[in-house]
């Protein structure tokens, strides 16, 4: 199997869309939630919007781990580089996300601040082997995906008794958080469905939507991030809703099992522990929603090893981010879309991330032209 | 009496300030690298400003700095880059390159056998086109001051009176490309960031001008060209679409794309159409000679995978769409940020 080319395939992707076509209920709408920003972007990417039926509108979630961080821990992660004699090692997409008055990590760094783009934690962890003489602080960002790596390098700055290397943990749960969407917006988005997450179900497995999906009757398909893996779980939960069928079920059988990965479960318990609460984006404070290092990896806790000041937080006043991460508007619906805010210039984090909703469809919507 | 400068070590040697300072080291170093490898009727004139002979033709002027990291690369290195380059940047104009300017900046303690390696693939890319290179200048800076050499080249080039580039693209026209796209930015990437499985792919750094004499004999009516290198075939096609308020529409399948390439996109998250090429061309052609002119591209050998990307087509406004592997329609944005820094 090759991966790419085999769920790329034109002729079975028509037979799908036609398949949907034929599907969908006359005078129905189905309103389905691609939890995750990967899959909003395959969206736009590959234009399936245009290749649906009008009547299904498709929503993008709060799957977008930049996005959906709040501002205060954002213009946290600026004032810990802006520490003497730190070094602050980021995912590249956090890199232009707005802060309070629209500082960043970016613009820290053109003033003198040492931020370094890593690909991995592993790759912060080296930095902090070739700079023993300064303090190497990794801003850990992501769902269930990243935070094994996260855990992973704590547990080995300790076999190396590293003392220079810290974690300033942002690490979020995704069943917690579609639950709180529910709740939170009491489904003002009047959701039909899920598309569920991808890579993240690969750690977490397919059951741990189960109870999301029966206490808020919802039905939950795990779907792949390729253009094929789409469609079919776009066929099957209209399937679903249809037959108002509730409950989850696992398109990406390549990857994801009912379990998920043990062993990267295990590995998190051991290292991390729940938070009482964390503030995301949009959704507000929501209890046992974010990890910490536990106590006994204190001295890898940026949090705790740096006393991190911030003056009062807030967002541009005109920035809709909070209202699109819970699926209420369209990117589009936001009046600084496209004018005031723009991938070079973003004002709101969902312009930034290459899974932001607004950046995918300010990279790839076509109404603009035709 | 005038004494004879001492011979460089160029297995051991390296670059100090002495050599960017006006004096003796300075000459060493020109006389014995530079003037030796470059060697031409036009340098040895040893002037301030060279003498070019009468042209009757009219003139093209080009010119590009070249900053990449890793200096030497799978395919090539900087100094083949930076000849090509501006080689390239006159072709696609419908000019036939003829001279060359180069200067360096160079980092202190770079070592000379490097530059020496730089230097030579340069005469040799120079050589390879027909192109002299014909005056030149050299500056050493502090240490850290630069990442090694950084090299800058303007190129001049004569254009035929019968080339009429560039014109607007009109609806209906072809847009052709020579071959696999982004093997340049992913040469570089895998190179940078130890993507085993991707090592294979090797930068497509090459002269077009020999390609481009042959596509504008076989095809006189193409409309316009240019060479997709930083922000890649996006940025030609928007470039495009703006200035001659035209709109493309582009077929995903159609853009050859090696797998390795397509592979670490994937990996690193990338848009294939936003990586750089360094021996790519696109050109927009009237339907009418698309087929001689795919003949004689398919027969070069930069040519070989030339393939028709997408058309001109009649839409409200301009910009870049694309029909997607899948059958759906997307736009094709310019890339924003700054995926690959210094990649040229």
């Amino acid at each position: 199997m090759r991966f790419i080319e085999e769920f790329r395939n034109q002729a079975i992707a028509k037979k799908w869309i036609n398949k949907i076509h034929q599907q969908v209920k006359s005078g129905r709408r189905y309103r389905l939630m691609e939890f995750c920003g990967g899959h909003t972007h395959v969206i736009h990417r590959y234009g399936i919007n245009n290749l649906l039926p009008d009547a299904i509108d498709m929503i993008h979630g709060p799957g977008c781990p930049v996005c959906v961080l709040s501002i205060e821990r954002i213009d946290k992660a600026i004032a810990l580089a802006n520490t003497p004699n730190v070094i602050l090692c980021t995912y590249a997409d956090m890199m232009r996300v707005p802060g309070t008055k629209q500082a960043s990590l970016l613009k820290a760094k053109a003033k003198g601040a040492e931020v370094r783009m890593v690909y991995s934690v592993e790759d912060a962890l080296q930095i902090a082997r070739n700079n023993i003489q300064k303090e190497v602080v990794f801003f850990a960002i992501g769902f269930e995906t990243t935070t094994p790596a996260t855990a992973v390098a704590i547990l080995r700055a300790k076999a190396e008794k590293l003392t220079n290397f810290t974690v300033f943990c942002n690490h979020v749960l995704t069943p917690v958080a579609m639950e709180a969407l529910l709740v939170h917006s009491q489904d003002k988005a009047q959701l039909n469905g899920f598309i569920g997450p991808a890579h993240v179900s690969v750690i977490t497995g397919s059951n741990a939507y189960q109870s999301v999906a029966t206490q808020y009757q919802k039905p939950i398909v795990i779907a792949g991030f390729e253009p094929l893996d789409m469609l079919q779980a776009i066929s099957w939960l209209v399937a679903m809703i249809d037959q108002g069928e509730v409950g989850v079920k696992n398109q990406y059988i390549r990857a994801v099992t009912e379990k998920g990965n043990l062993k990267a479960q295990d590995l998190i318990d051991e290292v991390l522990c729940l938070r009482a609460q964390f503030e995301w984006r949009g959704l507000g404070h929501i209890p046992n929603s974010g990890l910490a290092l536990k106590s006994q990896y204190q001295q890898f806790d940026a949090e705790h090893r740096f006393d991190i000041q911030v003056s009062k937080s807030a967002e541009h006043k005109a920035c809709r981010c909070a209202d699109i991460l819970c699926g209420e508007i369209k990117p589009k619906d936001c009046a600084l879309f496209g004018l005031a805010c723009t991938p070079e210039n973003p004002l709101g984090a969902c312009m930034v991330s290459s899974e932001g909703a607004c950046a995918a469809s300010y990279a790839y919507e076509t109404s603009s032209i035709t | 009496m005038i004494k004879t400068s001492a011979k460089l070590s160029m297995v051991n040697g390296t670059i100090d300030m002495s050599h960017g300072a006006g004096g003796r080291a300075m000459t060493q170093l020109i006389q014995q690298l530079f003037l030796q490898c470059f060697d031409n009727t036009y340098l040895r004139q040893a002037n301030d400003g060279v003498l070019l002979p009468r042209s009757n033709k009219r003139l093209m002027m080009a010119t590009d700095s070249y900053v990449v990291s890793p200096l030497f690369f799978p395919g090539g290195n900087i100094g083949e880059l930076a000849v090509n380059g501006t080689i390239n940047d006159l072709a696609v104009g419908g000019a036939v390159p003829k001279y060359l300017s180069v200067g360096f900046i160079l980092e202190e303690g770079f070592p000379l056998s490097d530059l020496k390696k730089i230097v030579t693939s340069m005469a040799d890319a120079a050589k390879r086109s027909g192109v002299f290179i014909v005056t030149g200048d050299t500056k050493v800076v502090e240490k850290n001051s630069v990442d090694g050499v950084f090299i800058n080249t303007t190129g001049i080039g004569e254009l035929d009176d019968e080339v009429t580039l560039p014109q607007a693209p009109q609806v209906g026209d072809k847009i052709i490309i020579n071959g696999d796209v982004g093997d340049h930015g992913v040469a570089i990437l895998a190179h940078r960031e130890n993507l085993s499985f991707a090592t294979t792919i090797a930068s497509d750094t090459a002269a077009l001008s020999g390609l481009i004499a042959a596509m504008l004999a076989a095809a006189p009516g193409i409309r316009c060209m240019r060479d997709p290198t930083r922000g890649g075939v996006s940025a030609v096609m928007n470039e495009w679409a703006e200035q001659y308020h035209t709109c493309f529409l582009l077929n995903e399948a159609a853009i050859p794309t090696k797998m390795a390439v397509q592979s670490a996109c994937e990996l690193m998250g990338l848009d294939v159409l936003h990586l750089a090429n360094e021996g790519k061309v696109i050109a927009v052609c009237p339907h009418e000679q698309i087929e001689p002119l795919l003949s004689v591209m398919r027969a070069h050998p930069l040519g070989k995978k030339a393939s028709i990307i997408g058309d001109v087509v009649d839409e409200v406004h301009p910009g870049v769409l694309m029909t997607s592997c899948v059958g759906g329609r997307r736009l094709v944005d310019w890339v924003s940020g700054e995926p690959l820094p210094r990649i040229c």
